[in-house]
């Protein structure tokens, strides 16, 4: 590898934990960014002639703090005189530079960092886009053009969002544990936003998506190794591992989704999917079961099925009951449909959802799986109805083009009985 | 002489690697393996997933053994030996490490496998004196 590139992986990988450092000192997103930016570029600088710092981070929140409390100081001089804690806050600084860095500060400095991209008020589009700006480190440009939307209304996006955060007043102490578990949740949930946001590829330039799916299950396990106890936390990066693993299967040559009984599980990624099934023993060792857990649990079953038909329905229909029981959903009981389809035949399945029908009316999945199960027994007209609904619903050609190789079938089939 | 030799990184800045990047560096690992391929001297050649899947067993000699999540952390031991198992569950992994321990003090990390290269040793064994 080149200096310039090893450096960049460094810098990348130093991120969360100096980003995190930078914030609980600053106490602002804005100010943290620009002096890490300054310590990024001191690093450029210095490292190809010095070779690198023992423990990256430490050198750039070390340095970035320098850099940031000189312009401070400077600026203060030029304008007035420090208010008193101002003042107070750099000894404390300045003391605790001897130290190194410890661990319990490590661990809620990114979870914090991870965390301030959460807040309820903002919309998943701007938790994700902040997160992928303030953690990862993407450029604007880069950000936008996974959301297929204008730099400068990306731009706006993130300045917007950054407002809402600081208004939001994060509490910078040492979090007691309740609320450690609280922002735990809130964090699994903006990742897996990040992931969904990479996997669903609905809109975008597919590369930059498909690097969503890999940072937002690079920033999992970095989670993972800061709270290694928590069988949630092993649930959310075994499901994103699990889908991801899926990734070469899922598109067929002309980018159209290929349903998971028809990939081909050779293209699956076997490195990824042991170490799925791994994480999901570990969680279900703790006998805690969560939404992830779960969710996870049931990719595990499709993972180790060589082929569709070894899948294990059943113990897939469980595990959707249990999940319906912790959150219950229409969703999560469409999606149970298919394992009723497969364990007790199509008739039970469209029973299971037929409640669901004005709720999840305009959901292209539910008219999808209906279509399925209808064309299953036969029951072209409607299916074809079904279908139908499910098309003009569809978000995207490549889901249009799914469902209409489903009415080709259904027409072919009726020509041919 | 046999000898082991340890990889240690951060995993941080691995984990961050592009997969070029990550190719890059095995591709050229490869390139030097081959000499001892070739000779009919390279070993097994393994990388491990990383740490988030790990789990250690611990506990005094006498005491029941513990499972812990997460690596193995503690700096006073020292790395002093391995083995490499194919168990069909962490389960399975987990009881024969236990079994292993009983009576002993000793820690147990358990790693699951990325990559295992069986190489081209055969028939070298190291004896105890």
């Amino acid at each position: 590898m080149t200096d310039l590139a090893w450096i960049e992986t460094t810098l990348v990988g130093a991120r969360p934990q100096a980003m995190g450092a930078l914030l609980r000192y600053f106490r602002d997103l804005d100010r943290a960014e620009e002096a890490f930016q300054e310590a990024c570029l001191r690093a450029m600088k210095n490292w190809p002639l010095k070779g690198p710092p023992r423990d990256p981070a430490a050198w750039l929140i070390f340095v970035g703090r320098n850099a940031a409390l000189d312009h401070v100081r400077r600026d203060s001089r030029n304008t007035e005189l420090p208010p008193e804690d101002r003042i107070s806050n750099l000894d404390d600084v300045e003391a605790d530079m001897a130290e190194r860095l410890d661990d319990a500060h490590y661990r809620d400095d990114i979870l914090r960092l991870m965390f301030v991209c959460c807040h309820p008020d903002l919309p998943a589009t701007q938790q994700v886009a902040l997160a992928l700006r303030i953690v990862s480190g993407l450029t604007v440009r880069e950000i936008a053009s996974a959301f297929l939307v204008g730099e400068k209304a990306m731009e706006q996006r993130i300045t917007r969002a950054k407002r809402r955060v600081a208004e939001a007043n994060v509490p910078f102490a040492a979090p007691d544990a309740a609320e450690r578990a609280e922002r735990l949740g809130a964090v699994a949930a903006m990742l897996y936003l990040v992931f969904n946001e990479g996997y669903s590829a609905t809109s975008g330039d597919s590369v930059v998506r498909a690097s969503l799916c890999d940072e937002a299950i690079r920033l999992a396990r970095l989670l993972l190794r800061l709270f290694p106890a928590e069988p949630e936390i092993m649930g959310l990066l075994a499901l994103m591992i699990l889908q991801h693993a899926r990734s070469a299967a899922r598109a067929d040559a002309d980018g159209n989704p290929v349903l998971l009984e028809d990939q081909d599980r050779t293209l699956w990624n076997r490195h990824l999917i042991d170490e799925g099934l791994v994480l999901v023993e570990k969680a279900l060792r703790h006998r805690q079961p969560g939404p992830y857990q779960l969710q996870a649990a049931i990719a595990a079953l499709h993972a180790r099925a060589a082929t569709p038909e070894e899948t294990d329905w059943i113990e897939i229909d469980l595990l959707y009951q249990m999940l319906e029981r912790l959150q219950p959903s229409p969703v999560i009981t469409l999606n149970r449909s298919v394992a009723v389809s497969k364990t007790r035949g199509p008739e039970a399945a469209l029973e299971l959802i037929a409640p669901l029908a004005e709720r999840l009316s305009g959901y292209f999945y539910f008219h999808g799986v209906r279509g399925a199960l209808l064309s299953e027994l036969g029951r072209a007209a409607e299916a074809r109805e079904a279908f139908d609904r499910a098309i003009a619903l569809a978000r995207t050609p490549a889901e249009a083009a799914h469902i209409r190789q489903h009415l080709d079938r259904l027409s072919a089939d009726s020509r041919a009985s | 002489m046999l000898y082991a030799i340890l990889c240690y990184h951060d995993e941080d800045v691995v984990m961050s690697w592009s997969k070029a990047e990550d190719d890059a560096v095995l591709a050229k690992r490869h390139r030097v393996q081959q000499e001892l391929v070739d000779k009919g001297r390279m070993g097994p050649a393994i990388r491990l997933v990383p740490t988030s899947a790990a789990t250690t067993i611990r506990g005094a000699a006498g005491d029941e053994p513990v499972v812990f999540d997460g690596p193995f952390a503690e700096t006073k031991e020292q790395l002093l030996g391995f083995y490499v198992v194919d168990c069909d569950s962490l389960e399975e992994v987990i009881d024969f490490a236990k079994r292993m321990k009983q009576g002993e003090s000793v820690t147990f990390e358990i790693r699951p496998m990325r990559i295992f290269k069986e190489g081209t040793l055969s028939g070298k064994e190291v004896l105890a004196p």
